[in-house]
C-alpha cells in the first residue's frame, strides 16, 4: 500500500485502504513525540511553508511541530504578516512561495477550493489544512485515529456529529472518512444548519441532539461560530446551548463509555459544558496529541520519491 | 533457472544464537546494565531469542526493544514508495546502557548506520554492539559486527533470506540468485 | 456588389422554406431566392462573388438577444469591436447587449455610443438594451422613451433583478406603450444572497453556500402574475431550473403574454461540473441538477422557452483566476453558442428549423427588431452552418477577449463557416 498521490486536499479523494496507510503510520509515529530527543532526520533538508489566510494557532503549531520532529525547515506564512494583505492574489503569492523551492505547502484558506487551486497550479505537494466549509483532511483523520485507538476500529460505531454543519468542513471531512470506515454517522443541528441533500452522502440527519446521540458510541460536538452565520441564522447562542450543548443530562443517553469529541477551540458553556469537556468521556486533548501524529505520517508519506 | 540452497538449517541456527549469547554476556561479563534491540523486521525474532537464553543462562531478565530504523535510512525519500513505519518500541533511556543491536544479516552497513543514529536519539549509551546472524560481506560504510553467526561471502546479485518461525524446527538461512 | 450563394439548403422559418436554393444579395439586401440563379442573367462577372454552399445550411442570420459586450467601462474585459467581431465568428449577425456598463446605459447618450462604436466595428449589428432603472439600483426608472428614440430595444437591469414589485410593475406598463420588452433577470436576492453555486448534493459537498431553485422561479411567477395582471408582456432571461419551464409554460397556454430564454450551458452542463472549483463555471444564474437540465431541453422542443441566447459574459484573468467565491460570475458564449446548440439538434431533441426559430426568428419577434428572415427585401443577414464539420474549441484563438470558456478543448460537430452582415461577408471560414 501505498499512497501514490502528490497532495492531500480531502477526504473524499482517499479510499479506505489509504486512510487506513495514514493511520497506521500515525501509529508509529506517536512514539516519536514521547523520545527524549522528539525528532527524526526523515525530512532533512526539506522546507515545509504552512500558508495561513485563516487565524489558527492550534492547527499551524501542529503542523509546524509535526514537521519539526520530521527535521523540515519550516516557514510560516500568515495572512496578516505577508504580501496578501498588499492586495496580492492566491495565485501570485502561490507563484511567488514555489519560486524559493518549498517541498510541501500547507494551506488554510477562508475560500472552499483554495487548496485546489494550488495543486492544479504547483509542483509542490499541497496539503489542506482547511478550505472554506468545504474539508479539513487532517482533522478528520486525527480525530479517525482517536477513534480507532479507543475503539479497535470504526465499523458499526454510531457516531454523532452535532452543531453548525453547513459551515463545517470538520463534518464534511469526518462524513467522507467515517462513512468510508463503515461507521453509522448521524449529524445534528437546527434545521438550518443542516445542508440541503446531505442525507445523500450517507449520513442520517435529526434535529433534536437527543435523537441524535441515543446509543451513540462517539459525539463530535461542533465549534459553534456565531461569526460565521450571514444573515443572522440563528437567534442566540444562548438559545443555542439550550437545545444543542452536550451536557450532564443528556450525554446519559449516549452509550455508557462513550467518546466525546471536539476540534477545538471549544466554546465552554455554547456547545458543551465544561464538565462534559473536562469529564471521563472527553478525548479532546488526545485528539490533539494525535493531531501532530496525523500530520507527521501525511507529511512522511507525501514526501519525496515521486515523479 | 533459480538455484535455492539451504546454507543454515534450524540446528545450526539454534547452536548459533547459543554461542552468541555466550559471548554476549562473556564480552560484557554478564548482563549489568546490558539491554538488546532487535532491528525491525529481520532482528525482531532473532533478538526475542538471544533475550530468552541470556535469560536462562543468567537466570535474570534484561531489557529489551525493537527499532524501526526507516525514518533514519539514507534513502527513505528516494525510494519510488515511502516504506511503511512500524512501531518502535524502546520504553526506557539508553542512558549508561550496554546495547546490543541485533539484524538478521549485515550487508552494506547502512541499516547499521542508521540504527547507531537512531540509538543515539533514545540517549547516550555506554557501548553499541552489534550481534547478526549472517554477515554477506560487501560493506559500504567502516562497520563490522561484534557477534557473528555464519560468515557468508556471497555474490551481489545473490539474496539471502533468513526464515525464522514461532515453531522454529522449520528455520532456514536460505540463499538464491535474485 | 452582389452575391450570390450557389446550391446550400436554404432554412427560413418565417416564409416555411426548407430547399436547396440560390439567393442573389444586391445593396445589402436579398433581392431574389430561386433555384439556379444563372450569372450571365444576374450580371457581369467581375462584380458578382459566386459562393459554392453544397451541403451548407443557409438560415437568417443568428441573434443573440442576451450579451455583455462592457464597454463602456471594462473595455479590457471586451469590446463592442471585439465582442461583435467574436459575434460573426460564432455565426451571429445581430446581437444585443445588457446596460451593466459603467456608466449604466440609463440614457440616451451611452445609447447612442453603442451604437456608434458598433457602426465603427462593422462587424455584427449590435442592438442596445437600457436599463430599466437608472444605475440599475431598482429605484427610479429611466427615461424609455428617449432611450427608445436613441435605439435601444429593451429594457433590462440584467445582473441585477428588479426586486421591488411595485417598480417592475410599472417598468411593465410604461414599456407596453413603447411595443418594447422588459427583460427580468429573475432573482430572489433574500433566497440567492450569499449563494456561490447551485443549492444541492453538490453545494454541500463542496461546501459552498448555494443558490435554490426556487429563488429563480419565485421571481419568474411574479413577473408572469404582473404581466398577466396588467395586460403587458415581458421576458424571462436566461431560464435554468424545470419550476421556470413550468411556469412559463402554464403561463403561455393561459394566454399571458411571457417570452423566455435560456442559455447553451443551462442545457449542457450540471452543478457536477463544478467539483473541481474552476471558476468557468460560475455563472449567474448557476448551473443546475440534471432535472433542470431536461426540463430546459424540453422546454425548448416544446416551445415554452422561446430563443437560446449565449449571455456572453467575458471577464478577464482578474475577475476569474482567484478563489471561487470572489470569482465574478459567467462565462463567454458568443464563440460557442451555436456549436452547443446544434448539438440538440444532432441529438434530435429540435430540428434545424425549429433551432433557427429559437436563434433567429424568435429573438427578432421579441425584439421586435427587423430580422429573422430571408424574405426578398430583407437586409441580407445570412449565417450559412456546415452541420458536420468536425472542430475543437481553443479559446485562446477566440477574437473575444475573454477566455473565461468552460468549453475549452471540447469537441463540436457544425459550425458557422460564414456570416453575411447587410450583404457583406462579414466572416467566412477558411475552407471557403
Amino acid at each position: 500500500m501505498d499512497l501514490s498521490r502528490k497532495d492531500m486536499l480531502g477526504i473524499i479523494d482517499l479510499s479506505r485502504e489509504e486512510i487506513d496507510l495514514i493511520l497506521d503510520t500515525a501509529e508509529s509515529f506517536k512514539e516519536i513525540s514521547t523520545r527524549k530527543i522528539k525528532k527524526v532526520p526523515t525530512l532533512r533538508g526539506k522546507t515545509v511553508i504552512t500558508l495561513f489566510f485563516e487565524a489558527s494557532t492550534r492547527t499551524r503549531t501542529s503542523f509546524e511541530i509535526a514537521a519539526k520532529r520530521l527535521s523540515a525547515d519550516t516557514i510560516n506564512i500568515s495572512a496578516s504578516t505577508s504580501s496578501v494583505v498588499k492586495g496580492e492574489t492566491l495565485i501570485d503569492t502561490a507563484k511567488n512561495l514555489e519560486s524559493m523551492n518549498p517541498d510541501i505547502i500547507i494551506i488554510r484558506h477562508s475560500a472552499a477550493g483554495a487548496a485546489h487551486i494550488l495543486s492544479g497550479l504547483l509542483e509542490q505537494s499541497i496539503i489542506n489544512a482547511g478550505d472554506g466549509a468545504h474539508e479539513h483532511p487532517t482533522q478528520a483523520l486525527l480525530d479517525m485515529l482517536t477513534i480507532r485507538e479507543k475503539r479497535g476500529a470504526m465499523e458499526g460505531l454510531k457516531i454523532a456529529i452535532v452543531g453548525d454543519i453547513a459551515h463545517s468542513r470538520v463534518a464534511r471531512s469526518n462524513i467522507y472518512g467515517l462513512t468510508k470506515m463503515g461507521a453509522d454517522v448521524a449529524i445534528c443541528g437546527p434545521a438550518m444548519m443542516i445542508p440541503r441533500d446531505i442525507d445523500q452522502m450517507g449520513v442520517s440527519v435529526y434535529y433534536k441532539m437527543e435523537d441524535a446521540i441515543r446509543n451513540a458510541d462517539v459525539v463530535m460536538m461542533l465549534r459553534m461560530q456565531l461569526e460565521r452565520q450571514e444573515r443572522n441564522l440563528f437567534p442566540s447562542l444562548r438559545e443555542y446551548a439550550n437545545h444543542f450543548s452536550l451536557n450532564r443530562d443528556n450525554i446519559n443517553l449516549a452509550k455508557d463509555d462513550v467518546l466525546v469529541m471536539h476540534p477545538g477551540p471549544i466554546n465552554r458553556g455554547v456547545e458543551i459544558t465544561p464538565e462534559i469537556a473536562d469529564g471521563p468521556h472527553s478525548v479532546i486533548l488526545e485528539q490533539v496529541t494525535n493531531g501532530v501524529a496525523v500530520r507527521m505520517a501525511l507529511l512522511y508519506l507525501l514526501s519525496g520519491g515521486r515523479k | 533457472m533459480k538455484e535455492k540452497k539451504v546454507v543454515m538449517d534450524a540446528g545450526e541456527i539454534e547452536r548459533s544464537l547459543t554461542r552468541i549469547a555466550y559471548e554476549i554476556l562473556e564480552r560484557n561479563k554478564g548482563t549489568d546494565n546490558l539491554t538488546i534491540i532487535g532491528i525491525r523486521k529481520g532482528g525482531i525474532f532473532l533478538s526475542e531469542r538471544l533475550r530468552e537464553k541470556i535469560s536462562a543462562i543468567e537466570g535474570t531478565d534484561i531489557m529489551s526493544g525493537t527499532l524501526d530504523i526507516t525514518l533514519y535510512r539514507d534513502d527513505v525519500l528516494t525510494t519510488s514508495k515511502r516504506p511503511a513505519i512500524e512501531k518502535t518500541y524502546i520504553p526506557f533511556p539508553l542512558d549508561h546502557k550496554k546495547v546490543v543491536i541485533v539484524d538478521d544479516v549485515l550487508f552494506t552497513g547502512r541499516t547499521i548506520r542508521a540504527a547507531m543514529d537512531a540509538l543515539m536519539d533514545f540517549g547516550r549509551p555506554e557501548l553499541i554492539q552489534l550481534a547478526v546472524l549472517i554477515d554477506r560481506g560487501h560493506r559500504e560504510l567502516p562497520i563490522r559486527a561484534d557477534f557473528i553467526g555464519k560468515s557468508l561471502p556471497s555474490s551481489l546479485w545473490e539474496n539471502i533470506s533468513v526464515n525464522l518461525t514461532d515453531s522454529r524446527n522449520t528455520d532456514e538461512v536460505v540463499i538464491e540468485e535474485s | 456588389m452582389k452575391l450570390i450563394l450557389k446550391g446550400g439548403r436554404v432554412i427560413d422559418p418565417s416564409q416555411n422554406i426548407d430547399t436547396v436554393m440560390d439567393i442573389l444579395i444586391e445593396d445589402g439586401k436579398i433581392s431574389r431566392m430561386e433555384k439556379n440563379i444563372s450569372i450571365s442573367e444576374a450580371d457581369s462577372k467581375d462584380n458578382i462573388e459566386i459562393f459554392d454552399l453544397k451541403n451548407k445550411m443557409i438560415t437568417p442570420g443568428f441573434i443573440d438577444m442576451h450579451t455583455h459586450l462592457r464597454e463602456p467601462g471594462f473595455e479590457y474585459k471586451e469590446t463592442i469591436r471585439t465582442g461583435s467581431e467574436a459575434a460573426v465568428v460564432g455565426g451571429f449577425t445581430s446581437i444585443a447587449c445588457m446596460a451593466n456598463t459603467d456608466p449604466v446605459n440609463d440614457n440616451r447618450s451611452v445609447t447612442e455610443f453603442i451604437h456608434k462604436q458598433a457602426r465603427l466595428a462593422a462587424m455584427a449589428n449590435v442592438y442596445p438594451i437600457a436599463a430599466v432603472s437608472k444605475g440599475q439600483d431598482g429605484k427610479v426608472l429611466t427615461e424609455f422613451g428617449d432611450l427608445k428614440d436613441a435605439g435601444a430595444v429593451a429594457f433590462s437591469d440584467d445582473g441585477n433583478p428588479v426586486t421591488d414589485s411595485g417598480l417592475m410593475r410599472h417598468a411593465l406598463e410604461y414599456a407596453c406603450s413603447f411595443d418594447m420588452p422588459v427583460i427580468s433577470h429573475c432573482e430572489d436576492t433574500g433566497l440567492s444572497s450569499g449563494g456561490l453555486m447551485n443549492e444541492g448534493i453538490i453545494s454541500t459537498q463542496l461546501g459552498l453556500p448555494g443558490i435554490p431553485g426556487i429563488a429563480e422561479d419565485i421571481m419568474v411567477i411574479r413577473d408572469i402574475s404582473l404581466a398577466g395582471f396588467t395586460k403587458t408582456r415581458v421576458h424571462i432571461a436566461h431560464v435554468s431550473t424545470a419550476g421556470s419551464v413550468q411556469a412559463v409554460r402554464e403561463a403561455k397556454s393561459a394566454g399571458i403574454n411571457v417570452t423566455a430564454e435560456t442559455a447553451p450551458h443551462y442545457f449542457t452542463l450540471t452543478d457536477e461540473a463544478l467539483k473541481e472549483f474552476s471558476t468557468n463555471f460560475k455563472m449567474y444564474p448557476p448551473l443546475r441538477g440534471s432535472d433542470d437540465v431536461e426540463a430546459i431541453k424540453k422546454g425548448l422542443r416544446d416551445g415554452a422557452i422561446d430563443a437560446i441566447a449565449s449571455d456572453h459574459a467575458p471577464h478577464s484573468p482578474i475577475e476569474k483566476d482567484v478563489e471561487f467565491e470572489y470569482a465574478a460570475n459567467g462565462i463567454i458564449g458568443l464563440e460557442t453558442s451555436l456549436a452547443l446548440s446544434l448539438r440538440l439538434v444532432h441529438d434530435g431533441i429540435l430540428t434545424i428549423n425549429q433551432l433557427v426559430e429559437k436563434m433567429s426568428v424568435n429573438p427578432a419577434n421579441i425584439l421586435k427588431i427587423k430580422k429573422g428572415s430571408l424574405k426578398t427585401g430583407s437586409d441580407a443577414d445570412i449565417t450559412v452552418i456546415d452541420m458536420n464539420k468536425i472542430w475543437t474549441v481553443d479559446a485562446d484563438k477566440f477574437r473575444s477577449k475573454g477566455r473565461n470558456c468552460p468549453f475549452n478543448d471540447w469537441e463540436f460537430k457544425g459550425k458557422a463557416v460564414m456570416t453575411i452582415v447587410g450583404g457583406d461577408v462579414r466572416y467566412a471560414d477558411s475552407e471557403l
